[in-house]
């Protein structure tokens, strides 16, 4: 099946001559969970506007479910949810009234029983006639979600949505992702919290400055960028490392009582022959444990390497 | 088109009227009911009537028009800042909306608290002063095309301002020489020839002009000429502002 948003050769420059885009190709997937990782000013909330409306692009073509952003803004801007990242709220309107607004403004009939569902849902409900300004900061994310779903957007952009918010907050709102998961809509969330991108993603991008440097399968990206380390806690101190065991590339820490074997996520059975071939060697050891590198290692080593 | 949309916008704009009725109705009543006090009725009696009509009944067209240009630049530039000062204007421009559906909904709440103002301004004139409309159709068209040419002029005040000193700016030190020098206070037959002429290049003198003709049918300028030059003035503003969403201009960029 078709895409449901397709990017070509997105380009933006800002008036103040910043290049905020320079070339970002990227297909999302109908249904799918995509986390776009990359540090502040990567160009991850410029990208994010362009495809929502809110930013002209300077250069290429964004198609949402076939149509193009600019042209078709109707339809695609219909298909569209976003949740932006700062807290932005006319303080003087009630929780009622703005989501209500929300939908209203993506021309869809009062539905009052399916917004008290989502007030609900992101407990909301007793807060339903207070003012913005009389609310936290978490609650007023939560305004913000409740905005963005009560006009059932097809595709949603969350753009930082667990900034600053507490555990509770997390633990809805994560709820409410599969929730909209099961019900088919598409997810793309930026994030700086790599952790929530590997526990919740289908796939993961990684924007830095105005490039885009990857895309892939969460589990595929975890295997193919992903290290492992044996670490070998040894009995006796050694002065070097063996002979017989140099091809294995280990590493002797420097109180020569620690042997590190670096080797790819997916070649498992690397172990029980490095273990043999040291037996062999007459090197004992007291303890092993192995370590896995996460996705904000590959992160920074990819982010790094640009830099 | 979005109805549903411009729905929202519209009520959301009137209900903060609502929410501030002593700044938005009360106050520019008061201010204008001092007028009547001070030149109606205090100083006015002393001076001659103007083309047969008493001073203070001649000033009450231009001090409507006053009021209505202040209210209507003012509600139509702040309706559109506040949402960019804030940053919910993210939610307007990623709405399936077109400026049309903008317009209406925002101008429109505007230049509809504009006229509601006006209208108990006018009302309240007719407890200081004799009032007859001549022309109550050209009144009534003079009346709602000068209101929804100014909100649309004040939003695009609002879409233009980069801080609120902006915002303040044209109402402030543009608006009120126009309309003291437009003939809201006096014929411009009063004047010397040389200021006769540099009144005419102040499109304020039109609307004062054709207000006060379909009230008491005497005016500085033709009426149809001031008909003419307002509903320019409105296309202009409409051109400016086409222009500015098409270039995403001080939105979008």
């Amino acid at each position: 099946m078709a895409p449901i948003v397709s990017i070509r050769d997105l380009t933006k420059t800002y008036a103040n001559g910043f290049k905020a885009l320079k070339g970002v190709n990227l297909d999302i997937e109908r249904g799918e969970i995509l986390a776009l990782l990359g540090p502040n000013g990567a160009g991850k909330t410029t990208l994010i506007s362009i495809v929502c409306g809110i930013v002209n692009p300077s250069g290429g073509e964004v198609l949402v479910d076939g149509h193009d952003v600019v042209k078709d803004f109707r339809v695609t801007r219909s298909l569209i949810g976003l949740v932006p990242q700062e807290l932005t709220t006319d303080q003087f309107e009630t929780v009622w009234n703005t989501v209500r607004f929300s939908r209203g403004l993506h021309g869809c009939k009062p539905d009052p029983v399916y917004i008290e569902k989502i007030l609900r849902e992101l407990s909301l409900w007793d807060k339903r006639d207070n003012m913005m300004r009389q609310l936290s900061g978490g609650m007023k994310r939560r305004v913000l979600i409740a905005k963005a779903l009560a006009y059932e957007p097809r595709i949603l952009f969350l753009d930082e949505p667990t900034a600053g918010v507490d555990v509770n907050l997390r633990k809805d709102m994560w709820k409410v992702v599969e929730r909209l998961r099961a019900a088919g809509v598409t997810i793309i969330l930026t994030t700086h919290y790599i952790e929530e991108a590997e526990e919740i993603a289908d796939r993961v991008g990684v924007i830095n400055g105005g490039e885009l440097l990857l895309v892939e399968d969460k589990n595929t990206l975890m295997k193919k960028l992903g290290r492992k380390q044996l670490i070998l806690e040894l009995a006796e101190p050694i002065d070097t490392v063996p002979t017989g065991l140099a091809d294995l590339g280990l590493e002797l820490n420097g109180s020569r009582n620690r042997l590190v074997y670096d080797y790819d996520a997916d070649k498992e059975h690397a172990i029980a022959a490095v273990l043999s071939r040291m037996v062999k060697e007459g090197i004992h050891f007291r303890d092993l444990s192995t370590r896995q590198s996460s996705l904000e290692d590959i992160f920074v080593a990819l982010v790094g390497e640009k830099a | 088109m979005n109805f549903e949309a411009i729905k929202v916008i519209y009520s959301a704009e009137m209900a903060r009227t609502r929410r501030t009725l002593l700044q938005s109705v009360v106050s520019p009543v008061i201010s204008t009911s001092l007028y009547f006090i001070v030149f109606g009725t205090a100083i006015g009696s002393r001076i001659d009537d103007i083309g047969g009509v008493s001073y203070g009944a001649f000033i009450t067209p231009g001090l409507i028009m006053l009021t209505l240009l202040t209210q209507c630049i003012s509600n139509g530039s702040f309706g559109i800042y506040f949402p960019k000062f804030t940053g919910t204007i993210y939610e307007v421009l990623s709405a399936p909306i077109a400026l049309t559906e903008i317009l209406i909904g925002y101008v429109g709440a505007a230049a509809t608290k504009g006229l509601i103002v006006g209208t108990i301004i006018l009302a309240t004139a007719t407890f200081f002063v004799d009032i007859s409309i001549a022309h109550p159709f050209m009144m009534i068209l003079f009346f709602v095309l000068t209101a929804v040419t100014f909100s649309l002029f004040g939003f695009m005040i609002g879409v233009w301002a980069r801080d609120f000193e902006q915002l303040n700016l044209i109402p402030m030190l543009v608006v009120p020489p126009l309309t003291f020098l437009g003939g809201s206070f006096y014929s411009i037959d009063m004047l010397p020839p040389f200021w006769q002429t540099v009144s005419h290049f102040n499109p304020v003198l039109y609307l004062v002009s054709g207000f006060r003709w379909s009230f008491f049918q005497i005016a500085d300028v033709n009426p149809m000429v001031s008909l003419v030059m307002v509903s320019g003035f409105l296309a202009v503003c409409l051109a400016t502002l086409a222009w500015m969403f098409r270039t995403g201009y001080k939105l979008k960029n």
